[in-house]
């Protein structure tokens, strides 16, 4: 089976991670940028699944050219090819643009799969899968921990709020994970060699045939109206356990008249 | 005040309406009429009309099918598109800031081609317009948006919406129908997370929280006496969790639950960047560790140095020892 994996390159989430300019877009400069953690366990589950059934594993990213170290570390882990969706038009994009162009960029490849993250740590939008389903016209099988595949059909588990279920869907479909779903591979000295010569297409607006009346910050169907930073919280008092550590929280708990 | 209607969609189980709906109610009652999207077995809606209606719902819209709660997704979506259209042009449609409501969220979006915005916590109407407020990167920055294209299509987190919608006394249900998805995936079987007796984690005034310094499973027993005495939720660090410590479901921060609550206490947590997004914004943040340099002292109004097995029970007796 063929597999497309949706990878995201984000701001490190260890770093200090700031918005910037006049939208107050995310500020990619400011932070090492990194693979999404829970995209790389999309292609752990992604490289599980060919391993076990056979098929190849395509990993697709939209953003600008600095991303492709995100499609380098996903090939180092043994995915075989990579699209970047990449095109300056397409900076400041919402979420209807980028599922818009994410969706064309799937369409070129034939896959019977289409693996997501369940929330990327920047945007935590948790509505690419669903999006990009609707404009495929797939089902969505969103914040799987489990996923085992037969045929033309497939078993998951999915956690969300208020509990888990057993699930079935037929392929193709379009699967997000959860971060609980399974710890993905390092890329060893080998894999890293060889993902230098793994093929990635880069695709652009034009290519993938999108309006350019319909793209980018300036065609967005979201707009900032105001934004500012939040003053950081700063630490208190802090004091060393001398037996009486438990009775000095409780005065204080008194004192702030928290009980 | 806008008289365009404001669509809700309904979460209920067990025959009763799931609070979140009531906030979403309250937020819907502030940039128009609100009216609420049921997706139910035949009869759901009728049974919930009332109670939607001391809500705030004016309008009930009853989409209602055998199948419904069998599959996934696609029927809700195709609910509220049909709702857009009997409402003529709503103002907004809200749905919780869940996994299922973000999702259903995008798909509508993709097919109204209209904008969407994710897990806000606040609503308004300026102009004429409908304006959301939301919190990203853990709370570090607020940011206020609107919709450019398109019915604004709104996900709104749980338990950040306040106040309440004046009541409706017999709102009006209207039934749609809507074409069945034959090929959505299929539910065989739901295990529901426990409720238990403690309060939810999201909405609780205390959050007692351990982590990797709970050391086992059997260990979490002095985090959950904590917040017991507290009358508190329990929370844990991802550590926690991914050690087997505690259930993933109560996990806080960045990819868990997000807690806002008067008190939060952190037991042998050390207050990694990820940790902190999703509780930084507590009122009141009480940390007990063995290391004076964690992170965690960073942003705690009071910080204890020391082993959380002899502070946190000597602090549930101290408050015990109070209340007599
Ligand atoms: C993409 C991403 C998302 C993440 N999401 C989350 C998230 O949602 N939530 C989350 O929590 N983390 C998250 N993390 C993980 C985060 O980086 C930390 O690894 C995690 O929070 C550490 O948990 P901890 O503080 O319990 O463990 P540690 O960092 O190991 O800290 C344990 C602490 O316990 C103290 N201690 C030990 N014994 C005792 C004792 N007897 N008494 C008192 N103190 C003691 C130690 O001094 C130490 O400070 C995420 C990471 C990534 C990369
Ligand atoms: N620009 C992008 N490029 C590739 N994948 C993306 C992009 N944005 C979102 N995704 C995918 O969609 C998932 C959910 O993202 P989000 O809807 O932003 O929370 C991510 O984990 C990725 O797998």
């Amino acid at each position: 089976m063929d597999i497309a994996v949706l990878v995201k390159q984000v701001p490190d989430t260890y770093a200090d991670r700031r918005l910037t300019g006049p939208d107050l877009v995310l500020d990619r400069a400011a932070a090492d940028a990194v693979i999404d953690e829970i995209d790389s366990k999309g292609v752990e589950i992604a490289l599980q699944l060919t391993e076990k059934h056979g098929g190849e594993v395509t990993v697709v990213t939209m953003g600008p050219e600095r991303a492709t170290e995100t499609l380098r570390k996903a090939l180092a882990m043994g995915a075989h090819r990579a699209v970047h969706v990449l095109d300056d038009a397409l900076a400041g994009s919402d979420a209807l643009q980028t599922s818009e162009a994410l969706a064309a960029a799937l369409r070129t490849l034939q896959v019977d799969l289409v693996v997501t993250g369940n929330e990327s740590t920047d945007g935590r939008a948790a509505a690419m899968p669903g999006m990009i389903a609707e404009r495929l016209g797939l089902s969505a099988v969103t914040s799987v921990r489990t996923l085992e595949v037969d045929g033309g059909t497939f078993r998951a588990e999915r956690v969300v709020e208020g509990g888990a279920s057993q699930v079935t869907a037929q392929l193709p479909a379009v699967v997000s994970v959860n971060e609980k779903v399974g710890e993905p591979r390092y890329p060893n000295f080998k894999g890293i060699m060889a993902a230098k010569k793994k093929p990635v297409t880069t695709l652009s607006v034009a290519d993938l045939g999108l309006d350019p009346a319909r793209v980018g910050l300036a065609n967005a169907s979201t707009q900032l109206v105001e934004g500012a930073e939040r003053p950081a919280k700063s630490g208190g008092r802090k004091i060393t356990d001398d037996g009486q550590g438990g009775q000095a929280i409780a005065d204080f708990l008194v004192e702030q008249r928290l009980v | 005040m806008n008289d365009r209607q404001v669509l809700v969609l309904a979460e209920h189980a067990d025959g009763a309406v799931r609070r979140v709906t009531g906030e979403l109610l309250a937020a819907a009652s502030r940039l128009g009429v609100p009216a609420a999207v049921v997706v139910g077995t035949p009869g759901t809606a009728q049974a919930l009309a009332a109670e939607l209606g001391a809500l705030g719902a004016a309008t009930v819209y009853a989409v209602e099918t055998p199948e419904a709660g069998a599959t996934l997704i696609t029927g809700e979506v195709s609910a509220l598109q049909a709702a857009v259209t009997a409402a003529g042009e709503p103002a907004a449609v809200l749905v919780a800031a869940t996994f299922d409501g973000r999702e259903i969220a995008g798909r509508l979006a993709v097919r109204l081609d209209s904008g969407v915005l994710t897990d806000v916590v606040g609503v308004a109407l300026e102009g004429d317009e409908v304006v959301t407020t939301q919190a990203v990167l853990g709370g570090s920055y607020q940011t206020r948006y609107r919709v450019t294209r398109g019915v604004p299509v709104v996900s709104v987190r749980g338990n950040a919406i306040e106040g309440a919608a004046t009541p409706v006394a017999e709102p009006a249900v209207v039934p749609l129908q809507v074409a069945a998805d034959p090929t959505a995936p299929r539910v065989l079987e739901t295990v529901p997370e426990e409720a238990g007796d403690r309060p939810e984690l999201g909405a609780a005034k205390v959050v007692v929280s351990g982590g990797r310094g709970v050391g086992s499973a059997d260990n979490f027993h002095v985090v959950e006496e904590l917040a017991d005495v507290l009358g508190g939720a329990v929370g844990a660090s991802r550590a926690a969790v991914d050690s087997g410590y505690y259930p993933h479901q109560f996990q806080v921060g960045q990819t868990g639950t997000t807690v806002s609550p008067q008190l939060y206490i952190a037991l042998g947590i050390s207050g990694a960047i990820q940790h902190r997004a999703g509780m930084q914004t507590s009122k009141t943040i009480v940390a007990v560790n063995k290391d004076a340099d964690a992170p965690i002292y960073e942003i705690a109004d009071l910080g204890v140095v020391g082993d959380l097995f002899t502070v946190a029970p000597q602090l549930a007796a101290a408050l015990k020892a109070r209340r007599g």
